[in-house]
């Protein structure tokens, strides 16, 4: 090999780009559906998990690592698709989003201190938020400096932003904010910039395969004069299907940068113009040039989920390849994939046995927390027994079979559809409602 | 342009490969996976009940504790290197860099011979790694920092050699120890490694046991033992020109190659082959290639006896030659051979960045390049880039310290010399913290404070607030929320506090709120608060005139709670009652009851109230 004529190579130089990765452990999450999503809480020092089976988990580390559940309940009468925490500064608050048409906000409880010990931790229900006609999409809590807020979005093009103006009493929320993006949404991130510099910003992308519909990304802005949302641009690059969405964190910069997963990965700059701010009247939102930083079609296919890690440096993507990439910038802003999660064939299931004695631990636990939940029902709380329904229960004949909400999926949902369901649903199922609320 | 030298690599997860998906999410210094299906709107899914998460983790040095010693000293040396004066004269400054580059190296030295002790199987890799690191730095600090010219250079080269190839001296230890040792069968490899690392008076040593053993051939030994001690070695300390030591070297070299023209040596094989070393000879020395054992050792051995006077700039000429002549049967060279190669080329930037490919490790690259971007080597290589790549690998570096649980604070003053992100990324990461205990989040706390970073303080203080409040903990949650200068959460806590006291007539945390101080400002209601548990005190006290005035301050001041109106008034009663209050205070309560109170009709239901209890009483 020959490198003595080799040009200085600084300039296209590429850092650290295999990033070697290893399966510390497997925890079994005993959901009996699907995973739709799993969420870190803002230290992470918990998990949230939801799933198919209408129930959300939460899991606490141990001092050693390992994670246990700690609570887990029925939370909707649907497949829940995500699960986010608020901001620690909210206290130990959830939210989730489900086909159920609904969103909801959980709080947890400081239990008896036996239950404590026991290493269960109750949360209740504080609000079911009922605005929606359809499938409840995503569910985010705005950056902490705008207060307690949340926003969802859902497939009949609705995004809804909710604030709780009490941040103790968490059973109150005003819907503030109805921004209707005409296309059925599939996932909205927020700008996470507290710059004063920059209004609140949010972004929402819509999986509607029509291409002809245009752009796919829509970003609205914030207006202090007129206190209402407005559409800042659209990405009309983007026009198909868009799955997932990902401001990354600012770093103190004046430009905004956004992932998007749609058949591909891309990552845009977005630039606030700030002359134009100024010619323009200040009722108009912010102009953003859009420049596309990376774009990358290693998936093969659909792209469903990105993410950034908490300094951005680090952007994961999941695909229809089966796999997690992840990207990486070096220093003179080139992106590149660094490594690939990539299933090898081999599930660990949990009925063969194979699972370790670490998942026999949280297996136990899990069912003492049920046993424990269900002989709660009538205490002071309300937690919904965790059992599937079966034949004969109350819930057992009145409550859709998941297989047959699932089905529901498949056709698309019409609004006068949607309406009876939802009485029908709210009708026949019970809330969870916190005593004295 | 772009080099596609990398392919990224695969990790596997015990989870379906095909048809399904790998949902994911970001955890502090891990990424969660698990089996999930994503489907488009319309589509429908049917998962199955066998969901397992996995925990997935990079920076796995981190988290071994070996390594934690490494991470910890060299913490301390890199504080140091930041301290150095811009000012001072650059000749101290690079004696300062080459103690510094051999304190980092002899931390890792440590680390390695306490992994040599641990001696389990699954640390041999690190001891390899930490072996080619120190490999690598050591050349890196000949070449880069100390910059050696003409003459020290390949002193410095063969002690570098030396100090890697340490298994001469053990095999010496072994054939010494022997009963006879001239006829140990490792005998004349101790003697060749020693003259192919120019070590020639432990060659000399071990030569005089064997010319004991053969009188016949004293004088053959004799003439080698001459050969040997005569060779010229450069010495910097001297007053000796380098062309005079060259002139000198060429006089030893012509002498060795007569004694081999004339076949001095040809009766013993041994003492030829030694001969052919010393004159240089290509062929001699690579067929010695098992005790060379590197192409690196073969470079410096050929340089010792055919070009003691390198230059640094024809390093790179000899490096590849040897390396290609070396290897001849290897088709690919590893990883380790490039970056050396790299460096021979003088080409700082491919070594850093074959080091962080190959290595895993954000240790190494990220300190060697502070030092070298402190002895000013990286700028002349690329002045825009220069600082930035520092600060890039800094940066990588520190974070991933963040994730661990004791070393994040070793990872503040890494951020807090990178001027560009430093100062964002410690914001971003600094609130990631968990905070276990009041004592972590007050250490948390102090380095916020020390950097006036008001934002990450605030929220650390809420955070802490919220957590106390939520565990029924008032008087934490009231001096957190002060911390916090969050009057909304002050007024909701004082709040509590009248509450509390309206149910058990007792307070909570006298401590706390007799000695708040000013601090009592921060909302309305913790003023009431305080003065109103000032009251009680007075009234305790028997200071019955001047509780009365407080009480009357209290009331007309209209800072009370509408809800704690009625406690007011009741404490208001025996006062009225009471001798000492003065007149005038005594009509102001009345009046006050008068002015500030009557519009409202719950107030005139609360006077009849006082009225009756005045009647009982």
């Amino acid at each position: 090999m020959c490198r003595t004529d080799r040009v200085p190579t600084a300039g296209i130089l590429w850092l650290a780009l295999v990033v070697i990765m290893f399966v510390a452990r497997s925890i079994a999450a005993d959901h009996k559906d699907l995973i739709h999503d799993v969420s870190y809480d803002f230290h992470g020092r918990r998990m949230a998990t939801c799933s198919s089976d209408q129930s959300v988990k939460v899991w606490d580390r141990s001092e050693n690592g390992e994670w246990h559940c700690t609570a887990s309940w029925k939370t909707h009468s649907g497949s829940v698709w995500r699960v986010t925490w608020a901001h620690p500064e909210f206290g130990q608050v959830l939210a989730s989003c489900s086909f159920d048409r609904t969103a909801a906000v959980w709080e947890e409880i400081v239990g008896e201190s036996n239950d404590k010990q026991r290493g269960l931790s109750h949360w209740i229900k504080r609000t079911t938020l009922v605005d929606s006609r359809t499938s409840v999409t995503d569910v985010k809590f705005a950056p902490k400096h705008m207060g307690l807020m949340l926003t969802t979005c859902s497939a009949d093009g609705v995004v809804r932003i909710y604030e709780a103006p009490d941040v103790m009493n968490l059973s109150q929320w005003s819907l503030q904010h109805e921004i209707s993006c005409k296309l059925s949404c599939s996932c909205i991130s927020w700008n996470p910039s507290s710059s004063r510099a920059h209004p609140p910003m949010f972004a929402v992308g819509s999986d509607d395969s029509n291409v002809t519909y245009g752009g796919k990304v829509q970003i609205y802005e914030y207006n202090e004069n007129t206190r209402k949302y407005a559409k800042a641009e659209t990405l009309m690059t983007v026009t198909d299907a868009v799955h997932d969405i990902a401001f990354a964190p600012n770093l103190g910069r004046s430009f905004h940068v956004l992932a998007i997963a749609t058949k591909d990965v891309r990552i845009f700059k977005l630039v606030p113009m700030r002359s134009d701010r100024k010619e323009s009247t200040s009722t108009g939102p912010t102009k953003l040039e859009v420049q596309i930083v990376a774009q990358f079609d290693n998936h093969n296919s659909q792209v469903w989920r990105v993410s950034w890690n908490i300094t951005s440096t680090l952007l994961a993507s999941s695909g229809d390849d089966g796999c997690v990439r992840l990207w990486k910038a070096n220093y003179m802003d080139n992106w590149k994939c660094t490594g690939i999660l990539k299933g090898d064939g081999s599930p660990l299931t949990s009925s063969s046995g194979q699972p370790t004695a670490m998942s026999t631990i949280v297996g136990s636990s899990v069912q003492t927390s049920q046993n424990a939940l269900n002989g709660m029902s009538a205490g002071r709380y309300f937690f919904p027994p965790l059992d599937p329904p079966r034949a004969g229960t109350r819930y057992g004949h009145l409550l859709p079979p998941s297989s047959l909400i699932e089905h529901c999926d498949a056709e698309p949902i019409q609004p006068q559809q949607a309406l009876p369901y939802r009485l029908s649903s709210r009708a026949l199922l019970p809330l969870p409602e916190a005593e004295g609320q | 342009m772009e080099e596609l030298d990398v392919e990224p690599a695969i990790t596997n997860i015990p989870a379906a490969s095909d048809g399904k998906h790998l949902g994911f999410a970001w955890g502090p210094g891990d990424i969660l996976a698990y089996e999930t299906l994503y489907m488009a709107p319309g589509m429908c899914a049917k998962g199955s009940g066998c969901s397992f998460i996995h925990e997935v983790r990079k920076d796995e040095d981190i988290y071994s504790p070996i390594l934690r010693k490494l991470f910890n000293e060299s913490h301390h040396i890199f504080v140091g290197l930041q301290t150095i004066r811009e000012d001072l004269p650059s000749k101290n400054k690079k004696t300062q860099f080459v103690s510094i580059s051999k304190n980092y190296r002899s931390v890792i030295r440590a680390c390695m011979e306490e992994l040599q002790q641990v001696a389990a199987s699954v640390l041999v890799l690190q001891v390899s790694i930490l072996l080619a690191i120190e490999l690598i730095w050591n050349l890196c600090e000949v070449l880069f920092i100390d910059a050696a010219p003409a003459g020290p250079l390949l002193l410095h080269l063969l002690d570098w050699v030396r100090l890697h190839k340490g298994d001469v001296d053990e095999k010496a230890r072994e054939v010494l120890q022997s009963e006879s040792p001239a006829e140990h069968h490792d005998y004349w490899d101790v003697v060749v490694s020693y003259v192919l690392q120019g070590r020639f008076e432990e060659a000399r040593q071990m030569l005089v046991k064997q010319a004991t053993l053969q009188p016949a051939a004293r004088n053959m030994y004799k003439l080698m033992d001459t050969l040997l001690s005569k060779m010229p070695f450069y010495n910097p300390g001297g007053t000796q020109t380098l062309t005079e030591f060259d002139v000198k070297w060429r006089h030893w070299h012509e002498e060795v190659d007569r004694c081999l023209q004339d076949n001095s040596f040809a009766s013993n094989q041994h003492l030829e082959i030694i001969c052919k070393i010393l004159v240089g000879d290509e062929d001699t020395l690579l067929e010695h290639k098992e005790l060379l054992s590197t192409w690196y050792h073969f470079l410096v051995t050929r340089l010792l006896f055919c070009h003691p006077t390198v230059k640094p700039t024809e390093l790179h000429y000899y490096a590849q030659s040897c390396m290609t002549m070396f290897l001849d049967l290897r088709s690919v060279p590893e990883p380790l051979d490039s970056i050396l190669l790299a460096a021979f080329e003088f080409d700082i930037h491919q070594v850093i960045k074959d080091c962080s490919i190959a290595l895993n490790n954000w240790w190494f690259v990220a300190h060697l390049t502070d030092l070298l971007d402190h002895c000013k080597l990286l700028q002349s290589h690329n002045l825009h880039f220069g600082s930035n790549l520092r600060e890039f690998l800094l940066l990588e570096y520190a974070s991933g310290l963040f994730t661990h649980h004791s070393l994040w604070q070793l990872a503040v003053d890494y951020f807090d010399n990178c001027p560009e992100f430093g100062h964002v990324y410690l914001e971003l990461q600094i609130e990631r913290v968990p905070l276990d205990t009041e004592r972590k989040a007050l250490k948390v706390l102090r380095i916020c404070e020390q950097r006036q970073m008001s934002e990450q303080v605030r929220s650390i203080c809420k955070i802490m607030a919220m957590r106390a409040l939520r565990n029924n903990r008032l008087g934490s949650a009231l001096s957190w929320s002060i911390r916090a200068k969050d009057a909304a959460f002050a007024t909701l806590i004082s709040e509590r506090f009248l509450q509390d006291y309206c149910a058990r007539g007792t307070f909570s945390d006298l401590d706390l709120i007799d000695n708040l101080g000013p601090a009592m400002l921060l909302s309305d209601r913790l003023t009431f608060l305080v003065k109103y548990r000032e009251f009680h005190k007075l009234y305790e006290e028997n200071r019955f005139s001047e509780a009365a005035k407080l009480l009357l301050s209290l009331i007309t001041a209209k800072i009370a709670p509408r809800s704690f109106w009625m406690t007011l008034l009741t404490d208001a009663l025996p006062l009225l009652e009471q001798k000492e209050v003065s007149h005038s205070a005594h009509c102001a309560l009345h009046c006050g009851f008068g002015h500030d109170l009557c519009f409202s009709g719950r107030v005139q239901l609360g006077e009849a109230e006082l009225k009756d209890n005045s009647g009982t009483k």
